[in-house]
């Protein structure tokens, strides 16, 4: 608790100052490569033949993923804060690979926490992360996904508590974390404003985003969940299905509980253990989603709907061939009305992912 | 006067230290677990932490982690816990304070858990992971059941959260002699000494210190220091080592008398 309050302070203090923005904005352009496109995909609006839609590509940000955005604003924070020692949990990777970095940047040390079956399942990126200079520690506890890899950098930052700084990577855990990743990634949704307002005269009609912990749709909504017009979808991993008891979302089949610090929405059993989740998706596998979107969805503001895996290896084929983009696992929008736009957060590049979606489509490479 | 109360009340008076052993329910399953409560209330165990195992125990080291899973593999749930406890105090006035985290409390329902926990017998409740701060609803059923809500205060817990727990708190405050999870340690923090003697001045509620003491010798320092010692990992890895429930249950009961022979030895200073 020590540790969260001196964390909340030293964040109130350079959210007001001036330089810190301008620090951030520096690296969040000349490093991350913002401003990502805002990208009308003529051919897919063709196809589908309803709304027009954008893509908010931030695929094409440094390291491959929004996660960029939150671990350069982090770790600035904890320079200032005088740590030395950077950890992370990571599911898929992708937020590993952008907190290790960002720690290679600022020359600090980095341990990144995953799940012994991420790390089979995304080996490629525990390569990146190790090609940065961190250290990989595989978690063998429980059910050895995302939700350990927390626990276990939980563990090592109570222990290490005064020279770690523990570098969350989404809108969950204990705050201010939700508060502040969501600050730090709400530029994806300043950014989309912006442009939408240039390219099309007027706001969006639609946001839609993947959740699993929530950070990438947080980042695109909150900069909207003023505008009452604009209305906003999550969409949760359905994984075999939600009747199935097979899958990862925690608003559509999960009650409310309290995991790692955060009341929420979170998937557990009769008895109040947390579940297991499954997902092709490996970075939505987490059992808990941000508090924020939580109360988003009771206050009626975000709607959720699901995908199943079997959807969303669909949709990653049909966006690849129609408009040559490969995107991490995402579920294409139903046909809405044709004189509105959606503007789709494209979070992340699905290169990591082809082992995946090649071993589920049966394919050998 | 609850169960924890007297019980410190009583010792002070014999200038003793409370030896308060950590056992984890339902593990392997209740049934040893029961054989086990008996066995350290007859080696000399002067209050018992009986934990309930949680999915994800981020306060917990690989000793109890790896305990909690044998117990949640063999379907453990609260009421079975309320079971064992009211099985327990049939023949027993040890007092018992359940040590978990609060999701699984959260989720059976903070007032119903309370009221099920007081009526099987059980004297305190400690949440891991439920700050001060979080707590007053927690605390409103265990006052009204009489359970004594006791807290944790760390080396690194400030002058603030000090006085907070000190008003807050009932039964005794738990200091954890370490940064970091439970777990055998060699060493301790050599601070320790210090910063009891902040906690001290702050408070009247007994204190005692937990995470970390493995040993006989590590028990009889800390029971000249403090007036408990908790003592888990190293207990609960002589469970899991042990064959067969009578033998955890000896086993159990050996190392808790070996523990409190040790500290009736270290001559206390009255406080």
């Amino acid at each position: 608790m020590p540790a969260l309050t001196e964390l909340e302070r030293a964040y109130a203090q350079v959210r007001r100052e001036g330089t810190f923005r301008k620090e951030f904005q520096h690296y969040l352009h000349q490093y991350a490569g913002r401003e990502t496109p805002l990208y009308f995909a003529e051919r897919l609006t063709q196809k589908l033949g309803g709304a027009k839609i954008y893509l908010k590509r931030e695929d094409l940000c440094h390291t491959g993923a929004h996660k960029i955005n939150n671990t350069i604003g982090q770790i600035l924070l904890a320079r200032r804060m005088g740590r030395r020692r950077i950890i992370a949990e990571t599911g898929a990777g992708q937020h590993g690979v952008a907190t290790a970095t960002v720690a290679a940047r600022f020359g600090l040390d980095c341990e990144i926490f995953m799940g012994k079956e991420d790390v089979a399942r995304q080996s490629l990126n525990v390569f990146r992360m190790k090609l940065l200079g961190a250290k990989v520690r595989v978690v063998d506890s429980g059910s050895q996904t995302l939700k350990d890899a927390m626990n276990e950098a939980l563990r090592d930052w109570v222990t290490n508590v005064r020279d770690t700084y523990y570098l969350i990577g989404s809108v969950a855990g204990p705050h201010p974390y939700p508060m502040m990743v969501r600050d730090f990634q709400s530029v994806i949704g300043q950014e989309a404003r912006r442009q939408i307002l240039k390219q099309e005269g007027r706001l969006p009609d639609y946001l839609v985003a993947c959740v699993g912990g929530g950070s990438n749709s947080m980042g695109l909504f909150y900069p909207f969940v003023r505008d009452p017009k604009v209305r906003m979808l999550g969409v949760e991993a359905a994984g075999g299905g939600l009747r199935t008891g097979k899958h990862a979302a925690s608003i559509l089949g999960g009650d409310v509980g309290v995991l790692h610090g955060s009341k929420s929405y979170v998937l557990q059993d009769d008895g109040g253990q947390i579940r297991e989740t499954h997902s092709i998706a490996a970075g939505l596998d987490y059992p808990g989603v941000g508090p924020e979107l939580s109360y988003l969805r009771d206050r009626g503001r975000v709607q959720f709907v699901s995908a199943t895996d079997k959807q969303a290896v669909e949709a990653i084929k049909f966006l690849a061939e129609i408009e040559g983009i490969i995107a991490a696992v995402m579920r294409l929008a139903p046909r809405w009305a044709k004189n509105g736009t959606i503007i789709i957060n494209l979070s992340g590049r699905g290169d990591k992912d082809m082992m995946t979606v090649a071993d589920y489509l049966g394919v050998r490479l | 006067m609850s169960r924890i109360q007297a019980k410190f009340a009583e010792l002070k008076k014999r200038g003793e230290a409370a030896l308060i052993p950590f056992v984890t329910a339902g593990d392997p399953d209740l049934e040893t677990t029961l054989k086990i409560l008996r066995a350290l209330e007859k080696g000399g165990a002067d209050c018992i932490e009986l934990g309930i195992p949680f999915s994800d125990p981020t306060a917990d080291g690989p000793t109890i982690q790896r305990s909690s899973e044998r117990a949640l593999k063999n379907g453990l749930s609260l009421p079975r816990i309320f079971r064992l406890v009211r099985e327990f105090r049939r023949n027993s006035e040890l007092p018992v304070i359940l040590f978990g985290y609060f999701n699984p409390i959260f989720h059976y329902g903070l007032r119903e858990f309370c009221r099920q926990a007081a009526e099987a017998g059980v004297d305190g409740m400690l949440c891991v992971d439920l700050p001060p701060e979080e707590s007053a609803e927690l605390k409103r059923w265990t006052d009204d059941e009489g359970l004594d809500l006791i807290f944790l205060l760390s080396p690194t817990s400030g002058s603030d959260r000090i006085q907070q727990v000190a008003r807050t708190g009932r039964g005794f405050i738990y200091y954890v002699s370490v940064t970091g999870v439970t777990g055998a340690r060699g060493s301790f923090d050599g601070q320790l000494r210090s910063q009891l003697a902040r906690v001290r001045r702050a408070t009247s509620l007994p204190i005692g210190v937990g995470f970390g003491i493995s040993t006989p010798q590590q028990a009889s320092w800390i029971a000249g220091l403090a007036d408990a010692a908790v003592v888990g990992s190293a207990l609960v890895e002589k469970i899991e080592k042990a064959r067969g429930s009578t033998e955890k249950a000896q086993g159990a009961g050996r190392f808790v008398a070996q523990l409190k022979r040790a500290m009736r030895q270290i001559r206390r200073v009255p406080n």
